[in-house]
């Protein structure tokens, strides 16, 4: 059924440390591995040793550069996947009941055997979280790894969704958003987390942690160590430059 | 938005279909018998067509039939009810008038109705997408209406009639795009999609990926934007101004009628292209697009 529960028991999700993340891609690769032969259809590549190699992937590291009105500029890697909405609009959306929130965690899940491919979830969504598989024609999304947070058969220190496993700077956090006790509540109090795009309305679940403000300044920038001219203007500018 | 020509031809041949069976089930004109049946015919071929190449979009169309099951809550589920239920009464409709010349007025009316329904739900599937801020407008249901209502008058051969509701069509369209160029990303920024504006401006500096993905290919598409103003005056000039001209001639013949039936399907195929071409999503901030 695609209209929304009123309410989740939980509200399961990750809190993403903008300021520890160093970009590696771990998560990305960790993700793709886990979901490609685990939840649904296989994530697929296509040209995959070509030329123009693309593929499917439910969690993606964007790289940003802040510039401040003065000083350096700040450079802030940036995870991205599906943020579990409290007001999804991707599962209103959807024609065919594909696309639900879970009542009892507020996972938000494709049900690949009902999917069509008709893509109106992914324009529904701002985040550009959900891609369209070329391959197999059914939606994919984040699962949170719900086919691990849940199961028995691995360890419990495994039992929590396969981007937070492998970060290896602890950048990403992963629990229950709804209840104010939990650590990763507690952390999003402390760090000021945020939303994206809050102006949507779609008060997402995941909450991102922003770069802590520097200490100090940070305007000690090189200054440009060769210009573009040549000859004797070069020459006239190492000149002046010497005076 | 990418222009996808399965969904082009969706939106301007069935929309240009109902509005023809809008007019056919008010009785406008009054045929009967075999002529009745040649319009019957071309509305139908034009719906039913545009609907089939609406399936050509789907991925995995063999799930195509679940679509009728979400109307509590999805626009597109709604408009596939719509479309099957206008299509059903105005063929009870359309057969009372060929075969036993017997007009069904309260059904004819009521198939109508249905027939507006269905371009309404289809402009709906846009209006609602808050994440594309051009389609995210008051104007986007009364412009599919109103393509459908006029593009059927054109093809009714109601003259007067189609020469009005061109015009107003046009004054709307013209009204949609510059409201439409007004209102941007409707305040989403690559700050605010990032939350880094507290720090400062805000550039991308490295992509995730180096190459295509299904999110660029769909929803980052920038080919049409660059030809915006010649499509607007192609869209304008073809698909409005000649039409409404030809049919506020004196005697408009079947030539005439056949000419700006073309120049008009040519002028809003244009037109539509542009309308997903143009529409930008704010998913492509996160690329810096």
């Amino acid at each position: 059924m695609t209209t929304l529960p009123q309410s989740t028991e939980k509200k399961l999700g990750l809190v993403i440390d903008l300021d520890t993340c160093v970009g590696c891609q771990a998560c990305v690769v960790s993700c793709k591995e886990w979901n490609t032969s685990n939840y649904g259809a296989p994530l697929s590549d296509v040209d995959a040793y070509g030329a123009e190699p693309q593929g499917t992937f439910l969690n993606r590291v964007h790289s940003f550069e802040a510039q401040p009105e003065t000083g350096c500029s700040q450079t802030v890697h940036f995870p991205k996947s599906c943020l579990h909405c409290e007001d999804a609009p991707c599962v209103t959306v959807c024609p065919t009941g594909a696309s639900y929130k879970r009542e009892e965690d507020g996972i938000v899940l494709v049900n690949e055997a009902d999917c069509m491919g008709c893509g109106l979830c992914a324009w529904a969504c701002p985040y550009g979280a959900r891609e369209l598989d070329e391959i197999f024609g059914v939606m994919k999304k984040c699962t949170l790894c719900v086919d691990r947070i849940y199961n028995e058969n691995i360890p419990e220190e495994d039992r929590v969704p396969s981007c937070v496993r492998t970060c290896p700077a602890g950048a990403r956090h992963f629990g229950d958003l709804g209840d104010p006790e939990s650590d990763v509540s507690k952390l999003v109090t402390a760090r000021e987390g945020m939303d994206l795009m809050p102006e949507l309305g779609t008060k997402p679940v995941n909450k991102y942690l922003p770069p802590r403000l520097k200490d100090q300044s940070s305007d000690a920038a090189l200054a440009p160590q060769h210009t573009n001219a040549k000859g004797l203007f070069a020459w006239l500018d190492k000149a002046l430059e010497k005076l | 938005m990418h222009p996808a020509p399965s969904v082009i031809a969706f939106t301007t041949l069935s929309g240009l279909g109902f509005g023809l069976l809008f007019w056919l089930g008010l009785g406008l004109p009054p045929v009967t018998g075999w002529v009745a049946f040649v319009f019957f015919a071309l509305a139908y071929a034009l719906a039913v067509g545009g609907l089939l190449a609406s399936v050509a979009h789907l991925a995995n169309p063999k799930n195509a039939i679940k679509a009728f099951s979400q109307w509590r809550s999805s626009w597109l589920s709604r408009e596939g009810i719509a479309a099957i239920a206008a299509l059903l009464l105005m063929a009870v409709f359309a057969s009372g008038i060929i075969f036993f010349d017997v007009r069904l007025r309260v059904v004819g009316v009521l198939g109508a109705l249905l027939c507006l329904t269905t371009v309404f739900t289809t402009s709906m599937i846009y209006t609602q997408l808050k994440t594309v801020p051009r389609w995210n407008m008051w104007t986007t249901p009364p412009v599919f209406l109103l393509h459908a209502l006029a593009g059927g008058a054109l093809l009714a051969g109601q003259t007067r009639l189609a020469a009005v509701l061109l015009t107003v069509l046009g004054v709307l369209m013209v009204w949609a795009w510059i409201a439409g160029d007004e209102k941007g990303r409707a305040g989403s920024t690559m700050e605010s999609a990032t939350g880094l504006g507290r720090i400062g401006k805000v550039r991308l500096l490295e992509p995730p990926h180096s190459g295509e993905n299904y999110l660029l290919k769909e929803m980052a598409y920038q080919v049409g934007r660059k030809h915006a103003v010649k499509l607007r005056v192609i869209a304008l000039g073809l698909g409005i101004i000649l039409p409404a001209a030809l049919m506020l001639l004196l005697s408009v013949t079947h030539f005439i009628g056949f000419i700006a039936v073309l120049s008009h399907l040519v002028g809003i195929a244009a037109g539509r292209w542009l309308f997903f071409a143009e529409a930008e999503h704010v998913q492509a901030l996160y690329y810096g697009r």
